[in-house]
């Protein structure tokens, strides 16, 4: 699904990713863990397309199963491959928004508030947005409406949040819960999830990761996470846990690794 | 008439003068406007009236009565120079509440003159003024409240936000307070900034294309002046400003 090579990335005049290679399959979950600075977030924020993070060197394609001719989606079936064909696409060469289109959702470690702008009116726009450049329909408001208030309901989350203005006077896990019913909405085939479990209470972080793996762990998705603590990856088990420092991945396991690290540290383990 | 400004007139200072002068005998003089006491009364400018030579004003000399309230809606747009000269005497216990919006492109000049005078205790104002303006644009507000010596416990507050889409438009705000009393409450804020990055960024990772995006948080920035207008004064007056908006950015 996603296929990064040699990644190299500045943030204004300084490198942070130095050749970074990361293969993620559709239907596997990764964990990124690194030490503060290491270019997680880099990561994340190089995968969305951020202005000012320049890429200088490597590649990065995004496979995905589409459909061969526009259909209506009510008949569309993404587990059949009838009608259905892979793309690849050179992600460095779109567009945040076209990014998002493809199928790309970016969970943020310090989601934005939007003052003016509600949660249901920036998520349905959104959502139609996407939809345009799929060729599909854009979704009713009652349409939207019900989708929303099932998302919102797995995440335990009171509809009369997602009236009010995006992230505006949202507590920092509420926050973060905003992102995950976003993620619900919008459901995405790669979820690159920027600690989205700093900041939680046990009880909310129960909630996110039962969210991760209900809305994310399918066969026909991937997630990529980016965290500091092995108690999200308790919840949302990892297929590989990978050690991010300086800039490129250093060691690559399964789950293990990361109670190693928890045990022993970045620098002992990533020697 | 009284003669043609000059810039040494503070309330002129960043008036197009030179297009004024060949109208200026066509100017007329200030509609009055009394609002008895205990009524309300709801009044909207959505497009200036247009003297000619690419010169639009309003002018309005409000009387606002004892316990009556005025509500005014206006928007400043679509001309060369335009401008609203707004000038109020509260009545003891009343409110008059301001809502603007000026939006500007290529060189046009647009202005907001508020002269507020609290005449009498315990009456309140409220001033909410949004300006969003692009290219080599000017907007303009300038607002004083004047409250006299036995106006006890005046309330009045004005906001005052410039959104700049381009670095060359220019955004003057000039709140300015005249206080003679002693018990009042007057606040006043005004800030000049760009559209959020970060958000435009957020909007465009879950799909939003950047025009849309700018679109919404232009929509919310104006929205401010209009939330204090009745249902379809506000449908009608915002409806006006979006399309304008849009060819704006």
């Amino acid at each position: 699904m996603l296929k990064i090579e040699n990644l190299q990335a500045n943030v204004g005049v300084t490198q942070i990713l130095n050749g970074l290679s990361l293969t993620i399959n559709a239907g596997e979950i990764h964990a990124i863990m690194g030490p503060n600075g290491a270019g997680k977030s880099t990561l994340a924020y190089t995968l969305g397309g951020r202005p000012n993070y320049e890429v200088t060197d490597g590649s990065v394609s995004f496979t995905t199963s589409v459909r061969a001719e526009p259909v209506d989606a009510q008949t569309d079936d993404p587990s059949t491959s009838s009608g259905r064909t892979d793309q690849t696409l050179d992600l460095l060469d779109m567009d945040p928004h076209e990014r998002a289109a493809a199928g790309i959702f970016l969970g943020f470690q310090y989601p934005v508030e939007i003052p003016g702008v509600s949660n249901l009116q920036f998520l349905r726009e959104s959502l139609n947005a996407q939809r345009k450049v799929r060729g599909e329909d854009p979704l009713s408001g009652a349409e939207f409406i019900k989708l929303a208030k099932e998302k919102a309901g797995l995440l335990k989350m009171d509809m009369e949040m997602l009236k009010r203005a995006v992230n505006v006077g949202f507590s920092g896990g509420e926050k973060k819960r905003n992102e995950m019913v976003q993620m619900g909405i919008i459901d995405p085939k790669l979820a690159i999830l920027d600690e989205t479990d700093s900041g939680l209470d046990i009880d909310a972080l129960r909630i996110v990761g039962d969210g991760i793996n209900s809305i994310m762990r399918k066969p026909d998705k991937a997630v990529l996470l980016i965290t500091h603590y092995q108690r999200l990856l308790d919840l949302v088990k990892p297929d590989f846990v990978h050690v991010l420092a300086n800039g490129k991945i250093v060691k690559t396991g399964g789950p293990e690794l990361a109670l190693e690290l928890e045990e022993h540290g970045y620098e002992a383990v990533a020697a | 008439m009284n003669a043609l400004p000059t810039k040494g007139d503070e309330a002129w200072r960043y008036a197009d003068l030179k297009l004024l002068a060949d109208v200026w005998q066509d100017v007329p003089s200030p509609e009055q406007i009394t609002v008895k006491a205990g009524e309300s009364m709801a009044r909207q400018i959505c497009e200036i009236p247009v003297i000619g030579n690419g010169v639009a004003m309003a002018d309005l000399d409000i009387v606002i009565e004892d316990g009556a309230t005025f509500t005014l809606h206006v928007l400043a747009a679509a001309v060369q120079y335009g401008r609203i000269n707004i000038k109020t005497t509260l009545g003891k216990g009343s409110h008059f509440e301001l809502g603007g919006a000026i939006l500007g492109n290529g060189d046009q000049s647009l202005e907001i003159v508020t002269e507020t005078i609290h005449a009498k205790p315990e009456a309140t104002s409220n001033q909410v003024v949004r300006s969003v303006l692009g290219g080599k644009a000017t907007g303009t507000f300038m607002g004083k409240v004047h409250v006299a010596r036995d106006a006890q416990r005046t309330d009045a507050a004005q906001s005052v936000k410039s959104m700049l889409l381009d670095r060359s438009a220019t955004a003057n705000s000039k709140p300015e307070l005249e206080i003679f009393a002693d018990d009042v409450l007057c606040a006043h804020g005004a800030t000049v900034g760009e559209l959020d990055k970060e958000a435009l960024f957020y909007m465009a990772s879950r799909g939003l294309d950047p025009e849309t995006a700018k679109r919404l948080m232009l929509q919310a920035f104006i929205g401010d002046a209009f939330v204090s207008a009745a249902d379809d004064v506000r449908e009608a007056i915002e409806g006006k400003a979006l399309t304008i908006l849009e060819a704006l950015s």
